[in-house]
């Protein structure tokens, strides 16, 4: 039995446990600790290793081929990394809460983690897809509008997710049909690789197979104009909800784009009508996106698009797809991801205070909540890019990467993309400080003040914001472990 | 021991209990139920030890009785599924009982013997005839059955619908045999094989015959445009009654499809294309008059009529698309891979509903909300047996509709892919529209229900199997295609 297989199966265990009668903090604060401290250990283990390691495979259909197989390379481990970080502090700041959020926080970390972990595509899907329903369920039961409002945001965002899904499902048979050698179809991700190494399609069909994958992957990162249904979602998803399917759940698209269409379609994204859209719509995110940002007056509505708005980087990073480039969007999903936890975890604590997050009624709250300020900018600092915070390190590897081969006389629409993305870091410098001016420095004109978390609620956030400062400063941590993987 | 010897104590032992309760009219419910019960345990565990060989059939019946792969599963399917609905005809005794006339529920236990016996003989069918007798004691089993509940003005309507339709279906039936008969000179497959595949036979006549004969067993199987008895009928009929029509009658009905499209597709066949045309049509006409009316439900017993004529969609889809080298089954085996997979979660659903019954609920979606508050346990085994119907992923529905999508799309059927895909997407709305009633609503009532243990065994046992298949379906997939199963034509 393979390690990856014991940290994918230990939440929807507790999961499952805390169903039958199990204390429902307990059990899931232990499965989750444990796991964290799994995967790290894990991670550990694997520095310095190429390729696929920990595998496994147990075949449970012959022909068409399918098996239950696991196996972890550095992206796994880099995202596998972020899930249990983020499920931690998620499930930790739950306070005074019934046994569903925890347990929809387990079946949705444990969701990613199988697909994250998993290499067989149709267990990638189906592991994605467990994810997603307890999102869907707890945005319609337990979301912060009244109830009309938030079964039409639960609903607007299934029927995206479901159709970019069904979608997604269609590129993947396409896949495995083109891939599966002779006679049997195959689902093992490193079986169709291999042929695809063998027998690459012609440069044509890579670019239509990559651009029907990248609009299912990227209907699920709320890749622009399939963006609307993510801002309403975050906004009134329960705190623990957000944190875990901005953080986490979103970055599968992404992760699929990389481990599964770039390795099988390696010319895909540099067909040229395929590049351009992609560069169109990471644009949209980026620049569009900003510019809503910067217009949104609650604290929720800004976090929540600025979510939208830094996928962009990360789509830039796999359009460029230069090595590079690619690794950096790695460490951006990481980045973004703990950053973005952070944020609608300190967020959700703001609204159970106060009551609103209007910025036109707060102010001055570091006065009385010095800790909670520090801590929230950390994560606002950690959004716009500051040196020092991880995400920076990601920007920094993408721009870079995606701007080669530069001769002035001769623009690519490639570079030209990099320079109008570069703006998006100052839309990004507008509206975080300006969120985090207004709310916490100033005067508390409004009578609205909150206090600080106490010490042991503030665990969860000071395990984030290290994070981002240990491997904002140290970034090699999370590069040495993509030697190969790309 | 011969399989034949089992069918036939089967329908003696059902005909034994008829007359026990003519002439001992005082004899409990109990005994009946569990004698019948008792007696389809015991011809499981007999099947499994039988002499599984053609060879072992009494002589007079040989020409007429094949064993194959295909044969003895559905022969153990028939078993189980009315050993379930006989177990589920005791939970709901209580309520049942008082729409009957005299008070007494016998007939509703010796009656699903005889049809047992009937679908157990019709899946070793390798003759016309033979499948001609065998559907009609299933069939006119059923009409009994339906409108069993007579006090119930629903259940006599739709004991009249099924009737005549029923009637009128078994005369395009036969009138479809007729004309085969005439064209190819022979009432069995093998010999309706080999008549198609001469160049000789009078392709217009062996065509129309095909096509009442698909006729005859669309009505059967709730195929469109033959399924508007399907919503009536089984919102009218006791619900124990309308599981077994839901799951029993279809599977019947698609042995006898898969070994009639053997003949009819086989290697050489001069019908064969225009058959597989008119398949592909019907299964996606089937699959989105399934499917689109079901969003507009309100009665959940109404929409799991709609479901069952969308699942007999796929279902065709699946017989359209012919063996190919890329699958371990063949065509016949993935519709017995997807009615192993559809009889747990339809089952689930119905004993759900037979519960809400017992407990005095009605059937609409509006009775169903808050179900969560009032029984957490029932709630969840209602949402495996949807998500599995809808075809989530990890749950065995899903595995079934992988077999037939792929199938659709390894052949290129890219029309009948999108009908089907469609009718999906649809049903990922219907079922979780029900789903979340029972979540996000709060219902008048807020009182807590209580089900029994042994529902709660039984529906365990469901649901575990749903999921075990969806996870590890291995194992069916290696019973169904030990050999080449539904392959007739030699």
């Amino acid at each position: 039995m393979s390690v990856l297989e014991l940290i994918i199966a230990l939440p929807l265990l507790a999961a499952l446990a805390i169903w039958l009668g199990a204390p429902a903090r307990a059990a899931s604060m232990g499965a989750t600790l444990i796991n964290l401290i799994l995967v790290f250990v894990t991670t550990i283990q694997y520095a310095g290793k190429t390729g696929l390691a920990f595998t496994q495979s147990r075949p449970i259909l012959d022909n068409p081929s399918l098996s239950f197989a696991v196996g972890a390379d550095g992206v796994s481990l880099i995202l596998a990394l972020l899930t249990t970080l983020v499920m931690l502090a998620a499930i930790w700041q739950i306070q005074d809460r019934p046994a569903i959020f925890y347990i929809s926080s387990l079946l949705i970390g444990g969701g990613a983690l199988g697909a994250f972990l998993a290499t067989d595509v149709f267990f990638i899907y189906a592991f994605h897809e467990l994810a997603l329903i307890p999102t869907f369920l707890m945005i319609a039961l337990h979301g912060r509008a009244d109830a009309a409002q938030r079964k039409a945001v639960a609903w607007k965002a299934t029927i995206y997710l479901g159709a970019g899904s069904l979608v997604l499902l269609a590129g993947l048979v396409w896949l495995v049909l083109e891939f599966s050698g002779g006679s049997k179809l195959t689902f093992d991700l490193e079986a169709l690789r291999a042929q695809a190494a063998l027998t690459p399609l012609p440069i044509a069909k890579q670019g239509q197979i990559f651009f029907v994958l990248l609009l299912g992957f990227g209907s699920l990162v709320s890749l622009f104009p399939f963006h609307s249904w993510a801002a309403p979602a975050y906004a009134t998803a329960p705190t623990p909800v957000a944190m875990l399917h901005s953080g986490v759940l979103k970055k599968f698209g992404l992760y699929g784009l990389i481990r599964i269409a770039m390795p099988l379609l390696p010319q895909g994204v540099h067909v040229e009508w395929v590049q351009n859209a992609l560069l169109l719509m990471l644009l949209g995110n980026i620049l569009v996106m900003g510019l809503v940002t910067i217009h949104a007056n609650r604290l929720d509505d800004t976090l929540a698009n600025s979510s939208v708005m830094h996928m962009g980087y990360i789509f830039l990073g796999i359009a460029a797809g230069s090595e590079v480039a690619l690794k950096g969007a790695v460490i951006l999903m990481f980045a973004h991801g703990v950053s973005i936890a952070l944020l609608f975890g300190l967020c959700g604590r703001m609204r159970n205070q106060l009551g609103t997050l209007e910025y036109s009624k707060l102010g001055g709250l570091a006065t009385h909540a010095p800790a909670f300020t520090v801590l929230f900018a950390f994560g606002a600092f950690a959004s716009i890019g500051l040196p020092g915070l991880t995400n920076f390190a990601g920007e920094v590897m993408i721009f870079a990467g995606s701007f080669t081969n530069f001769k002035a006389a001769a623009l690519s629409n490639l570079h030209w993309t990099v320079f109008l993305a570069l703006w998006g870091v100052v839309m990004s410098a507008v509206y975080m400080l300006r969120a985090y001016r207004g709310i916490f420095h100033g005067n508390a004109t409004t009578g609205l003040f909150m206090t600080d978390p106490a010490v042991s609620q503030r665990v969860p956030f000071i395990l984030l914001a290290t994070t981002l400062l240990v491997t904002g400063c140290c970034p090699w941590l999370l590069l040495n472990l993509m030697k190969s993987a790309l | 021991m011969s399989v034949f010897t089992i069918e036939a104590g089967l329908a003696l032992l059902g005909l034994a209990l008829l007359l026990v309760e003519a002439f001992k009219p005082d004899i409990s419910r109990s005994t009946l139920g569990l004698t019948a019960i008792a007696g389809t345990v015991l011809a499981l565990v007999l099947l499994v030890f039988a002499n599984h060989d053609s060879a072992s059939l009494p002589s007079f019946i040989q020409p007429w009785h094949q064993l194959d792969t295909l044969a003895l599963f559905y022969k153990g399917f028939a078993l189980v599924i009315t050993l379930l609905v006989l177990w589920l005809t005791l939970e709901c005794a209580p309520y049942l009982s008082r729409y009957t006339v005299d008070g007494k529920l016998a007939e509703m236990f010796s009656l699903p013997l005889i049809v047992c016996a009937g679908m157990m003989w019709m899946a070793s069918a390798r003759d016309l005839v033979t499948v001609f007798v065998a559907l009609e004691l299933v069939t006119v089993s059923f009409y009994v059955l339906v409108a069993f509940a007579r006090k119930s003005a629903l259940s006599l309507e739709a004991g009249v619908k099924y009737l005549i339709l029923g009637a009128l279906s078994t005369g395009i039936l036969v009138y479809g045999i007729a004309w085969i008969y005439g064209a190819t000179g022979t009432m069995s497959f093998d010999g309706i094989a080999k008549a198609l595949a001469n160049p000789a036979t009078s392709k217009t006549a062996a065509l129309f015959g095909a096509a009442m004969l698909l006729c005859g067993l669309g009505f059967k199987v709730a195929a469109a445009p033959f399924h508007m008895w399907v919503p009536d009928v089984y919102q009218g009929a006791p619900t124990p009654v309308t599981a077994f029509l839901s799951v029993g009658s279809k599977a019947a009905g698609f042995v006898v499809l898969t070994r009639a499209l053997d003949a009819f597709l086989a290697e050489g066949s001069i019908i064969a294309v225009e058959v597989q045309s008119l398949l592909l049509v019907v299964g996606s006409l089937t699959v989105l008059l399934g499917s689109l009316p079901a969003m507009f439900q309100t009665s959940v017993k109404r929409l799991l009529a709609y479901s069952s004529i969308s699942h007999a969609g796929y279902l065709l889809l699946a017989l359209a698309c012919r063996e190919s080298a890329r699958f371990d089954l063949s065509s016949g085996g993935i519709v017995a891979f997807y009615l192993a997979t559809y009889l747990p979660m339809t089952v689930l659903g119905f004993l759900v509903l037979g519960l809400m019954r017992a407990n005095g609920l009605g059937e609409d979606i509006k009775d169903f909300a808050g179900l969560a508050k009032r029984n957490p346990t029932l709630a969840l085994l209602m949402t495996i047996s949807f998500a599995s119907l809808a075809g989530l992923p990890l749950t065995a529905g899903f595995i079934g509709k992988l077999f037939v999508f792929l199938g659709l799309v390894d052949h290129g059927y890219w029309g009948a892919l999108s009908c089907a895909v469609i009718a999906a997407a649809a049903g990922f709305y219907y079922y979780f529209k029900t789903v979340l009633a029972m979540y996000t609503t709060e219902g008048t009532d807020t009182s807590a229900l209580t089900i029994s243990t042994a529902s709660k065994a039984v529906a365990g046992v469901l649901a575990a199997l749903i999921l075990i298949l969806g996870v590890y379906p291995k194992p069916l997939q290696q019973v169904l295609s030990s050999d080449q199963a539904g392959v007739v034509a030699k």
